[in-house]
């Protein structure tokens, strides 16, 4: 039996020294095919004794499972390097950029009205939109500031003249946001003003306004963004509570000041302007001018159909542009119209 | 409104620092803009006096002086001004002096010659920008005193931001009223004693709207001299509240403007005929005012007139004819009250203002009228001599000063902060109002120097701006709680704003007045009827409002292709503008919201991997539809005066049109110098927004038969006219037609294209046989056959 020793080891070696998958099954063949070396022995175990060929038939076996054995793990081994080469010929530069469209973004004041629309809705402020061109009685006199009044010099008004030049005294481009409020007002009331008890008004309106005004701090054209909460009890306590509840969410911070300070607006009051410093950062201390604010005027109410003795509330219009500056750190009010790509994707 | 700190003290002095006086009349709700210094810090710099001017020996521009300052032992300064003389009174910087601009005095040589000290300009003292030579002082001038002391310049300038209800303040008495009932301290108000007449002359005063104008003080001074030097502290004081000094009269009424709060008028009484009247101007009436300009005054404007003729825009600017000279010697001095009413707006209308209508138009203290004529004559004789006739006063009903009641609790309510009565009557008490209190009812006659005290609310602001703003409670928000319905329906703004990013656009807000070029170009519209002109735009490239958000979108395009980027996508989601008169909710001006875009450059970012095909209507067209899937969109051929006419289409969603889409003409892209013709999009935002809900259909369980036709048509047949074509003519077993190949070239004759579809068959309800699904798509063929004379590609 000293042959099949020998037969599996040369079988051993032959596979061994083959790499290709087409040669080996070749070289199978000598061994394991219709006359190879292990089938010629198990061919001829039918000429022995039958005591020995059971013996020796055992015998074969062991080797031939040897050589099988011998032949799937070289089999193995080639499929593997095989596989290891094709993975190493495909192999990419992982460093190279990706091929995907380049992406774009959003406007930085729009991300900040999407801030301020989703901070207010988070309270129930629901947002409302009101025309461009509007109407002098909607800009000023719905809101307690008729002709002549000396509040009117405050806003440099656009106005807009008729096919034949003159002047379109009825219109104008609104000097702010607050126009909104009256409208919604109005609406509100045509739609529950029956009610024994009308549904609380809570809204935010972003939007841009104009004003004859342009330097380094003033665009003729900016954003506001006005709100106005009306209901039964709505205080300057409440009004105070909402402003520093949002200035503190909106630039995520604890650390800050927020300070009320008496002013005038025709359509407030009591009126104020409302201050924020910082407590860290870049313009720690110094008070920054934010927003304008009060108590709805009576008047106003009263022009809108509400019952000034029944609903009190409060309005407050915010400077988006001044905001997103603050927020991001931008230095320069006109970079916000100029359309230049180096700037606003920043913001991307 | 601009003073003087230390005029300001002299009226009422806190025992507070020159920032927390600033703090607590910002706090007040009197904002102070600004505070300054009016000189920059120096020491060591008396009032000198030069004793002898001897020329330096070694240098032609300089001289050596002997100069006093007050220690007995004249001092050796050389000096290089060319004004200086024996006899003068200047400034002196003492050896160790600091002056402005880190320059310390020491004694030295100059020229060979010993200096202790230098003699100084306005200029080197840092009080004025540009100095001619020395300072020269007045002969009265104390030598050896500082001449920070001398000059007052320890002082500030405050600058205060009024809002329009406070024009009580737009005065040293008022500011100081203000403080003295904010802090308590006791206020020392200037005494005006009548001034006894000295001669009976008069001129008599007619009220002839007694509305407009109520009271009217005035009085003959005569015997003046109009052009005596006004005192140094008075011009001190006009300058520090940023009034040049001009003459003595009219440095006088200004000064009493500044103190009291109560414009005058001096009109020369040599020029006046018969009775001052206080009038409405009479139809076609003109004056030439003082600022030379010539008004053809309206009806309603207030009038100052004589028997003959008219003097001066009442409380707005006197004419310039009845106007004081240097010559006059007589004169009619007018201490008046007009109406609020009667003087707002008025000035505006004519393209000015003045100091005197920005008061009357905001109010002034009508119980002050009398005090201020007399304080105005007690200064001009002081200053000018001469004697004063009796005022002539005439008066008609004055402004109703209504009690106006506050209720304790609905203060409380409107504050939101518990106040009761006692503090609200101390609150009243400071700021000196008289009230009667009724139960928890006050009842406040509100002073005749304050014009915002009506209504209740008004009153309810005075306690709150007392009690502190920053005293209020800031409780955290508290309402009732109630979902928000949010419309499934409706797509929020951001949503399609975040999808055009991601498709690469980048947002950009652009101004709504446009130049009139980009109408023309870009809307066609260019006549007066199309277009909404500015009546006062800031420039003429910003004067018409835009009807298209293309102009803007342009202009950024060219922008940035100067600053080197040359792959441009940008939208702009903004409100639109044009003529309708059925327009709501502003009658005329229908103001559609609309989105659009740009694409520029290459269709993918430049790249290794991404080759070099420039952006074209197809790559806009698809994002087109993604920003509207899953609604099935419409595109049609279209002229559009901003679009090359063969590569434009209108967008339509079940059958509306809803927005364009196109190339660039390329005329345009040649006018506004561009390398490529962008694509341009704008769209209905509305339209946008709309989407529908989802609906469930049953899906198929059974396999669909996918098979592929290539057909030949007509070059110029559109796609959309052979889909519309097989519309009721398809088998029922074709699911859907998905045109995926357009070949023209080789193989496919001219004028011909080839066009391939995938037809997808299926069933819901069983598997589908071979033979049905022939059938079926001999059906399609033969149908496209006999409509569009289509042939069978081999």
């Amino acid at each position: 039996m000293d042959n099949l020793d020998q037969i599996v080891s040369e079988a051993q070696a032959a596979f061994a020294a083959i790499s290709d998958p087409d040669a080996l099954e070749q070289v199978k063949a000598r061994f394991l095919g219709k006359s190879g070396q292990i089938t010629e022995l198990l061919k001829g175990l039918g000429k022995l004794p039958p005591e020995e060929k059971k013996v020796a038939g055992a015998a074969i076996n062991v080797a031939k499972t040897a050589v099988e054995n011998a032949l799937n793990a070289r089999r193995e081994a080639i499929r593997k390097a095989a596989l290891e080469a094709r993975l190493a010929e495909e192999a990419l530069d992982v460093t190279l950029p990706g091929r995907a469209e380049s992406r774009g973004g959003l406007h930085p004041v729009t991300r900040t009205l999407e801030r301020i629309e989703s901070l207010f809705a988070s309270i129930g402020f629901e947002v409302a939109d009101g025309p461009e061109i509007e109407e002098d009685f909607h800009n000023f006199t719905a809101l307690n500031t008729p002709e002549d009044h000396p509040a009117r010099s405050m806003h440099d008004t656009f106005y807009l003249q008729n096919p034949d030049g003159s002047l379109a005294d009825k219109v104008l481009l609104r000097t702010h946001t607050s126009p909104i409020q009256a409208r919604y007002m109005q609406k509100h009331v045509a739609l529950y003003g029956q009610l024994e008890k009308m549904p609380e008004i809570r809204i935010i309106a972003p939007g841009r306004v104009y004003r004859v005004d342009s330097d380094a701090t003033h665009s003729p054209m900016f954003h506001q963004v006005e709100g106005l909460w009306v209901g039964e009890g709505v205080s300057f306590a409440d009004l105070k509570g909402v402003i520093a509840d949002f200035l503190k969410s909106f630039f995520e911070t604890d650390d800050l000041t927020v300070r009320f300070r008496p002013s005038f607006f025709p359509f407030t009051e009591p009126s104020a302007e409302i201050d924020v410093a910082f407590m860290s950062g870049a313009l720690k201390g110094r008070w920054l001018e934010i927003a304008g604010c009060g108590m709805v005027h009576p008047n106003v109410l009263k022009i809108a159909g509400i019952d000034p003795e029944k609903y009190t509330g409060f309005a407050f219009g915010f400077g988006p542009d001044r905001l997103t500056m603050l927020r991001y750190g931008v230095n320069d009010l006109r970079l916000f119209f100029e359309g230049d790509l180096r700037f606003l994707r920043q913001f991307a | 409104m601009k003073f003087s700190e230390s005029w300001l003290r002299s009226l009422v002095d806190p025992k507070l620092t020159s920032a927390e006086l600033s703090h607590l009349l910002t706090m007040a709700g009197l904002e102070v803009e600004e505070l300054a210094p009016v000189a920059p810090a120096f020491n060591n710099v008396v009032v000198a006096q030069v004793l002898e001017v001897v020329k330096h020996p070694d240098a032609d521009r300089l001289n050596v002086c002997q100069v006093d300052i007050g220690t007995g032992t004249p001092q050796q300064i050389v000096c290089g001004a060319p004004n200086v003389a024996a006899g003068l009174k200047v400034p002196c910087a003492l050896p160790g002096a600091e002056l402005p601009g880190d320059f310390t005095i020491k004694i030295a040589k100059v020229r060979g010659i010993e200096s202790s000290g230098m003699l100084c300009s306005a200029k080197e003292l840092g009080i004025a920008e540009e100095a001619s030579g020395l300072l020269i002082l007045p002969a009265d001038a104390p030598v050896g005193q500082s001449i920070r002391q001398y000059l007052d310049l320890d002082d500030n300038q405050f600058e205060l931001k009024l809002t329009p209800n406070r024009a009580d303040c737009l005065s040293l008495l008022g500011v100081a009223r203000e403080i003295g009932a904010i802090t308590g301290v006791a206020t020392n108000l200037p005494q005006v004693a009548e001034v006894p007449a000295g001669i009976a002359d008069i001129r008599a005063v007619v009220l002839d709207a007694p509305e407009a104008c109520p009271l009217y003080c005035g009085r003959v001074v005569k015997g003046v001299n109009a052009r005596a030097a006004i005192p140094d502290w008075m011009k001190r004081r006009l300058e520090r509240s940023g009034i040049r000094s001009i003459s003595a009269l009219v440095d006088i009424t200004n000064y009493v403007m500044l103190e009291l709060g109560q414009p005058l008028h001096v009109f020369d009484d040599a020029k006046l005929a018969g009775a001052v009247h206080a009038r409405m101007a009479k139809p076609g009436e003109k004056l030439l005012l003082l600022n030379e300009q010539t008004i053809a005054v309206d009806a309603d404007v207030l009038m100052i007139a004589d028997d003959a003729k008219p003097l001066a825009m009442a409380g707005i600017m006197g004419g310039e004819e009845s106007g004081v000279t240097l010559e006059t010697t007589d004169l009619f001095l007018e201490s008046a009250f007009f109406a609020p009413k009667a003087i707002a707006g008025r000035a505006r209308r004519y393209g000015f203002g003045s100091d005197a209508s920005h008061r009357f138009e905001r109010g002034v203290d009508f119980g002050g009228t009398r005090r201020a004529i007399e304080r105005a004559t007690q200064l001009i004789l002081e200053i000018c001599g001469g004697q004063a006739g009796p005022v002539v006063e005439a008066s008609a009903a004055m402004p109703a000063r209504n009690p106006v009641r506050l209720r304790t609790a609905r203060a409380e309510r409107v504050l939101g902060l518990p106040l009761g009565v006692e503090r609200i009557a101390g609150l009243f008490k400071g700021l000196a109002l008289s009230f009667e209190q009724q139960g928890d009812d006050f009842l406040v006659t509100p002073p005749s120097w304050r014009f915002d005290m009506e209504i209740e609310e008004d009153l309810i602001e005075e306690i709150a701006r007392l009690y502190g703003y920053d005293n209020i409670p800031a409780p955290a928000p508290r309402g009732r709680m109630a979902m928000m319905r949010q419309p499934e329906a409706q797509r929020p703004a951001y949503r399609i704003r975040q999808m055009l990013a991601d498709r690469g656009y980048q947002e950009v807000v652009n101004f709504a007045f446009v130049e009139a070029a980009w109408e023309a170009d870009f809307a066609g519209r260019s006549g007066e009827n199309e277009l909404i002109r500015l009546a006062n735009p800031i420039a003429s490239q910003m004067a018409v409002m835009r009807s298209t958000l293309f102009g803007g979108l342009i202009s950024n395009l060219v922008t940035n292709l100067k600053r080197k980027q040359n792959r441009v996508r940008l939208f702009e989601l903004g409100r639109t503008f044009h003529r309708d008169p059925l327009a709501v909710p502003v009658a005329g001006f229908h103001q559609p919201w609309k989105l659009a875009g740009l694409a520029f450059g290459g269709a993918l970012p430049e790249g290794w991997g991404s080759g070099v095909r420039k952006v074209d209507f197809y790559d806009v067209k698809g994002d087109i539809e993604a920003l509207l899937a899953p609604a099935e969109l419409r595109f049609a051929k279209l002229r559009h005066p901003a679009l090359h006419p063969g590569r434009a289409a209108s967008i339509l969603l079940d059958g509306r049109e809803i927005g364009c889409l196109g190339e660039l003409h390329p005329e345009w892209a040649q006018k506004y110098d561009l390398p490529q013709a962008p694509v341009l999009f704008e769209l209905d935002f509305a339209a946008l927004r709309a989407v529908n809900v989802p609906a469930y259909a049953e899906v198929s369980k059974f396999p669909p038969v996918i098979r592929d036709l290539a057909i030949v048509v007509d070059h110029d047949l559109a796609l959309q006219t052979l889909l519309d074509g097989l519309q009721g003519q398809l088998p029922a077993l074709v699911q859907d037609v998905q045109l995926f190949d357009v070949y023209t070239g080789k193989g496919v004759p001219e004028n011909k294209k080839s066009l391939a579809f995938r037809i997808v068959m299926q069933d819901t309800q069983r598997t589908l046989q071979d033979t049905e699904v022939d059938l079926a798509m001999q059906q399609l063929v033969s149908c496209l056959e006999q409509a569009f004379a289509a042939q069978l590609r081999a």
